[in-house]
């Protein structure tokens, strides 16, 4: 066994021993404790779990991957993930704390005096998780099979057994305190690698400003000049100004993203373990925080991932990298079929262009730029070893997460909540895990036989978010006589708009072959990717809303005086849940 | 009650106020204005690109810590905090 496996196995199974260790610590004795911790968290805490919950694969992997080809088209990424909790803070969390239940199902179920609504939300919460969860699990599978060259399935099935352990077992206590050291894991795994390559590049060890720094080479050059002219000079477009489609898809796109993030329910449900409604607010400050600490990283990690790439394959013009003399981790990516290499003049060089007939390059796959980033530049095998551990903590996190979310709209909303009101706290607690297991054994199946729709789903699960939950949330707190009628049919037309948007040109549940009006740019509405979609449904859904408002009646005086009661801190906070 | 009323607009303001710099720097400087902000640089960063993958979220963060700050002294001011 070589160095660099050695490390590899300490690194992942060290950290997995460490979530045991919390789990076994942190066991779930009550239903309050296993949806939200006992309500016993501090701001603190609950922000590095809200960090590590919130920051998937998707954060880790793929979104600095992501800006490396896209240049500023990527900030869409970067503002639309983090604006989401300004949203949060403000409009959302404070309030559906004081109001102290459980899960968004059941806030929106009380708001809306509607059990109808209650259903509606119940379902658009299962399947944003659901899809949510499945690229989790593809993130455990790729970084196990990379990095111990395990089997993808072997890969998936180390991963569901350790969700199991400390999900099913501690609950959201187990799952909070878990999260907390998985932040530490990630953000470490992430920032130490940006360091070492920021140093090496600009002479300056803090990214955020390597980036913004001339190059240590001693030509004085500024870094992001730089790259603009070398992927320029090969017929890409300018790194700093490239944008991702119109200027209007760019602020959809931005928009549906924060939205999305704000409804996203395995979020929210987190602000529901502090003890007030001050710790609300300071939970999404903290949050942030730790959010941020990645977020603004990655700009950096992309620009320099792409900067060393460009730079590898050919160093100065002209001089481009022979083919046999690729390094090592060129090999190790071709053999995973991420990477791919095709000589088409015979030269045996390699030429990496913009365009489609003379690049050499006819595959690099985005989501291996961050894993790859640490042995392009050459940094020591520990640190390799790091990023995967890093890597697997992210998505262990988020798939715990989105679990819980799922678990508790099923055996707290469905059957508690709906079904069988009667059901002692005992055996809800029990049915909390049985659902739960369930649903590691489903989101599993889903990992070994992926959908088609695997790539699509991180647009639907922001669509549903962005154009049913948020605005039914924004208008249950926001309006005092927003009615039942008008929050169910807002959300159906919010729904019905961004899924017709989403299947019409990416296919019905994502089946090659089924979207009528095709993929193409061309039947776009107004030039709206239909990943930016969510925005447009939202606008939609509180159109709607109104409308029915005007010809219904508006909600009863109770329900007005239940959102006077949420509006302010002041009295009664259910403190652990009682019902 | 009248308390309770002047307590909700107040809490309005404060997020009217944190909502509309939150729009000018994310969506204003990083997307509308991005280009004639490109003119002006940053050390080696174009200002309207580091608006839209830098300053933005630094943004973000002071708002919503300035928000908590304001909304526990409005708390205080109408006295409904809570225990």
């Amino acid at each position: 066994m070589d160095e660099l496996k050695i490390y590899t196995y300490i690194a992942v199974f060290g950290t997995f021993g460490l979530y045991f260790a919390i789990a076994i610590w942190a066991r779930a004795g009550s239903t309050a404790d296993f949806y939200a911790a006992g309500g016993g968290v501090t701001p603190f805490q609950n922000g590095m779990a809200i960090g590590a919950d919130w920051m998937s694969a998707a954060s880790f992997i793929s979104m600095a991957g992501l800006i490396a080809f896209l240049g500023y088209g990527g900030s869409v990424f970067l503002m639309g993930w983090t604006g989401g909790y300004v949203l949060l803070a403000m409009c959302l969390a404070p309030y559906m704390r004081k109001h102290g239940k459980f899960t968004v199902p059941e806030f929106i179920g009380d708001r809306f005096y509607s059990r109808t609504a209650r259903i509606v939300t119940i379902v658009c919460l299962i399947v944003a998780s659901v899809t949510y969860i499945i690229g989790q699990m593809k993130g455990v599978g790729v970084a196990f099979s990379r990095f111990l060259e395990v089997e993808y399935d072997t890969g998936l099935y180390i991963g569901m057994a350790v969700v199991f352990v400390y999900a099913v077992l501690g609950g959201m206590k187990g799952i909070t305190y878990t999260q907390i050291a998985q932040y530490i894991v990630l953000i470490t795994a992430y920032t130490i690698p940006a360091i070492f390559i920021s140093f090496q590049l600009t002479g300056n060890p803090i990214p955020q400003l390597g980036l913004g720094s001339t190059l240590a080479d001693g030509s004085g050059v500024y870094l992001l000049d730089k790259l603009d002219m070398v992927v320029t000079d090969l017929g890409f477009k300018e790194y700093t100004t490239a944008t991702l489609g119109s200027s209007l898809n760019m602020f959809a796109y931005t928009l549906s993203l924060m939205i999305g993030t704000a409804g996203l329910p395995h979020v929210i449900m987190r602000f529901f373990t502090v003890p007030s409604v001050q710790a609300a607010r300071s939970s999404a400050g903290y949050a942030l925080v730790f959010i941020a600490l990645l977020y603004t990283v990655a700009p950096a990690v992309g620009a320099m991932a792409r900067f060393n790439l460009m730079n590898t394959i050919e160093p100065a013009p002209g001089q481009n990298l022979e083919y046999e003399q690729r390094p090592q981790w060129f090999k190790d990516w071709e053999r995973t079929g991420l990477l791919a290499f095709e000589d088409k003049n015979g030269d045996g060089k390699i030429q990496y262009t913009a365009d489609k007939a003379t690049n050499e390059m006819v595959k690099v796959d985005r989501d291996i730029m961050v894993l790859a980033n640490p042995s392009i530049a050459n940094l020591p095998n520990w640190v390799i070893a790091l990023v995967a551990a890093g890597g697997l903590a992210a998505a262990l996190s988020t798939a715990a997460g989105l679990l819980l979310a799922i678990s508790s709209s099923i055996s707290h909303d469905l059957m508690k909540g709906i079904l069988t009101p009667d059901m002692s706290e005992k055996s809800e607690l029990m049915w909390g895990r049985i659902v739960m297991s369930i649903s590691i054994l489903f989101a599993g199946y889903l990992g070994l036989n992926p959908p088609g729709f695997a790539a699509g789903t991180v647009a639907l699960a922001f669509g549903l978010a962005a154009s049913s939950i948020f605005p039914a949330l924004m208008m249950g707190i926001f309006s005092r006589t927003m009615n039942d009628k008008g929050a169910i049919a807002g959300m159906c037309a919010g729904l019905g708009v961004t899924m017709l948007y989403v299947f019409q040109h990416k296919g019905i549940m994502f089946i090659p072959g089924t979207s009528f009006l095709g993929g193409l740019d061309a039947n776009w509405f107004l030039g709206i990717s239909p990943n930016a979609f969510g925005a447009v449904g939202a606008i939609v859904n509180f159109a709607v809303a109104f409308i029915v408002l005007k010809s219904t009646a508006p909600a009863p005086k109770e329900i007005a005086d239940m959102v006077d009661n949420f509006r302010s801190p002041h009295g009664e906070i259910a403190a652990a849940h009682d019902h | 009650m009248e308390n309770q009323s002047t307590y909700w607009q107040e809490n309005l303001r404060v997020i009217k106020i944190c909502l509309v710099i939150w729009f000018v720097v994310s969506f204003g400087f990083g997307l509308i204005l991005v280009e004639p902000l490109n003119a002006i640089r940053l050390g080696g960063y174009k200002l309207g690109f580091w608006f839209a993958q830098q300053g933005s979220i630094y943004t973000f963060l002071a708002l919503i810590f300035w928000y908590g700050k304001k909304m526990n002294d409005l708390d205080k001011k109408y006295d409904v905090e809570n225990s």
